[in-house]
């Protein structure tokens, strides 16, 4: 069947490896994000490794604008439109403590201009009667913890929105798969301390595929971070304040 | 953006302690290229691709597919991508890259730093023979670098000493088909072994070499001669894994000795012809995922030289010493080149190339270090991806053109920033 879909922060690595997965099965590309010279490369690959279309289209989480045009532009595919969102931006809290002022950019990022651009989709998914949307959250959205509680925070949202959205879609034969990665081995990990069980992204990418075929609703990748975070959810509040992990 | 990591090269015998930034995006390398040299799946063997103490630009994330013009086999690839991947993707179109070294993890840009040959030198060249250009992130600012350019000659086969390749554009070279039709047969000595090779018209030819043969079996082996085709046979297995270190013993002298000889008698007397997936021809260690830690945790050197054809009776002086030490493990390779190629410190030559690994006990440096000198003295060269025990007098002596190279380096690296463990102790960046 033919598809298109939507790849939102496609320079990120999870992202990449997703659409040359797509590409791999002739799927329809639209990759969005800032850097376009990054997201040229991207397309081209793509178009190499077998994808229908592969375009790289502005986005900009903080930039409305840029979502008319790229909604747009999909509407004009046949098939079924998705979209996989990998928007997200996580500063070090040390400089959110130090500096309230970028909390805004990092909810916006990873939480309300997703939703925005997600909302606005999801009448053209009602329309068709099918599409998947695919909504990258993280674990550090299942609890609020010392280290990056304003980026976890804005996942938790995030998760919360796509279940009431999934909750919408599913009436009209659309879909969403909630992706709860772990720790994945992307620039934005490198080099940072603490990681452990660090998965590659390629293969974050193929469990995401599965889901999407199996139409899972919510998934950990890799599986063992659902464990891990069932333990973690499960510290009572008075000790779990006291910890720092 | 700096992750402070140890990591070897693919004999272990080396190691490094050192940070390495691990780009996404192309705009990135510009301002890395002056911190350190670009490392592609470090592959070398030695120390050609470590920088203990210092920084390096791993470009394992820089792996795409720039643009293909399908007439003509032309490919712009990002200097991260490997080599095998390439031919995976391409050869069901037809297309393959024109050369290929013994493993699919070795990228573009390790492609371009070593100048890698393969089991088709003898009529195809070195890698350099096959590239239209590439782009060079130099500490003094970008290049676009095209054969015949003064920086191409010091960047083929150059240890990446003239700053980080980003993408290169390919001439791949036409193939029927995703498969091999392979032609083995066993040779029963060396000499009838340097005959064969002389005389092989295959587009692919290979010896291995049973290292361990003595008396009138030395340089037995069996010559495996390929060429492309197409067809259906299951697709190559993926590969299995080598979950930890094995112990000493496992490529001890008796252990290989048997397999070596079960090995051989493998191919029936007559020869045989058999269809196998490209990568098992090309690279038929891959299959087996880490395969280096087979040698366990003490690692292994390899030792590969080109000799130059009239010296044969050096090769057999060669073949006689390392059955004669023991130490031989199975991989043993030997190859016809054809004429060199550009590049001033590059190793193709024409003449028989050798290729022995060892496991690292007590004597293996030793014999490698004796090896390297019967190889000067005939005439021959080592090949500097493989080397971790050379001196820098000998190295000089087999690559007259070093100063020259140097000089090239420095004037794009004036604060020698790109200078890697092997560059340091062959002394290669010292002009005096």
């Amino acid at each position: 069947m033919m598809e298109t879909w939507v790849i939102l922060g496609a320079t990120s690595s999870m992202a990449r490896g997703l659409a040359r997965a797509l590409a791999d099965r002739g799927a329809g590309l639209l990759l969005a994000g800032r850097d376009m010279a990054d997201l040229e490369a991207t397309a081209a690959d793509c178009t190499l490794r077998g994808a229908r279309l592969a375009e790289a289209v502005k986005f900009d989480a903080r930039d409305p604008s840029t979502f008319g045009p790229i909604l747009e532009r999909l509407g004009k595919e046949d098939g079924s439109l998705n979209c996989a969102c990998f928007v997200g931006s996580m500063p070090p809290q040390a400089d959110i403590d130090a500096d309230p002022s970028l909390i805004e950019g990092v909810i916006t990022d990873s939480f309300t201009g997703p939703a925005r651009f997600l909302t606005a989709l999801a009448p053209m998914i009602e329309a068709r009667q099918m599409g998947c949307i695919v909504g990258v959250g993280s674990v550090a959205g299942d609890r609020g913890r010392v280290g990056n509680y304003v980026y976890g925070s804005s996942k938790a949202g995030f998760h919360t929105y796509l279940s009431g959205l999934r909750n919408r879609l599913t009436r009209s034969g659309g879909h969403v798969v909630t992706v709860k990665p772990g720790f994945v081995d992307t620039a934005m990990t490198w080099g940072l301390e603490g990681m452990f069980l660090v998965a590659p992204p390629d293969a974050v990418a193929a469990s995401i595929l599965k889901a999407v075929e199996k139409e899972r609703n919510i998934i950990y990748t890799p599986f063992f971070w659902r464990y891990i975070m069932m333990i973690i959810r499960s510290v009572p509040e008075p000790i779990f304040k006291k910890m720092s992990i | 953006m700096w992750k402070a990591s140890e990591y070897a090269g693919w004999g272990r015998v080396h190691k490094a302690q050192g940070e390495l930034a691990r780009p996404e995006r192309a705009r990135a390398l510009s301002a890395l290229a002056a911190e350190g040299p670009a490392l592609g799946k470090r592959r070398s063997y030695g120390d050609a691709c470590l920088v203990d103490g210092g920084k390096a630009v791993d470009m394992g994330r820089l792996d795409r597919y720039l643009d293909f013009d399908a007439e003509q086999g032309l490919l712009t690839v990002e200097a991260g991508c490997a080599l095998g991947q390439i031919a995976r993707d391409f050869a069901p179109r037809g297309w393959l890259p024109a050369v290929m070294p013994g493993t699919g993890f070795a990228t573009v840009g390790g492609g371009i730093a070593m100048n890698v040959h393969g089991k088709n030198h003898h009529g195809a060249g070195a890698f350099s023979d096959h590239i239209i250009e590439f782009e060079l992130e130099t500490p003094k600012g970008r290049k676009t670098v095209r054969p015949g350019d003064p920086l191409f000659l010091a960047t083929v086969g150059g240890l990446g000493q003239t700053g980080i390749i980003t993408q290169a554009t390919l001439k791949l070279t036409a193939c029927k088909g995703d498969l091999m039709m392979v032609t083995e047969r066993r040779v029963p000595d060396l000499e009838t072994f340097c005959d064969l090779l002389d005389e092989s018209e295959a587009t692919y030819t290979v010896g291995w070499i049973d290292a361990t043969a003595r008396g009138e079996g030395l340089g037995r082996g069996i010559l495996e001669e390929g060429e492309t085709g197409s067809g259906l046979v299951p697709a190559a297995k993926r590969g299995k894994k080598i979950p930890m270190d094995a112990p000493g013993w496992a490529l001890s002298a008796p252990v290989v000795k048997t397999f070596n000889a079960a090995y051989y008698r493998r191919v029936p007397l007559k020869g045989r012809t058999v269809v196998k997936p490209i990568d098992d021809f090309f690279f038929p260690l891959d299959k087996i995922h880490d395969w280096n830690r087979l040698y366990g945790k003490n690692g292994f050197h390899q030792f590969q030289c080109v000799l130059p054809v009239e010296q044969r009776p050096v090769l057999r002086e060669m073949m006689a010493k390392i059955s004669k030490a023991g130490l031989a493990s199975p991989l043993a390779v030997l190859k016809r080149m054809g004429p060199g190629s550009a590049g001033h410190l590059s190793f193709p030559m024409e003449g028989y190339t050798l290729a022995v690994d060892f496991p690292n006990r007590k004597g293996a440096a030793s014999l490698v270090h004796e090896l390297n000198a019967m190889t000067l003295d005939a005439g021959g060269r080592i090949y500097l991806a493989k080397d971790s025990v050379a001196t820098a007098a000998q190295v000089k002596a087999m690559y007259p053109d070093w100063q020259t190279w140097a000089k090239a380096c420095d004037a794009v690296d004036p604060e020698k920033a790109l200078v890697t463990d092997l560059v340091k102790r062959l002394e290669l960046r010292t002009t005096t």
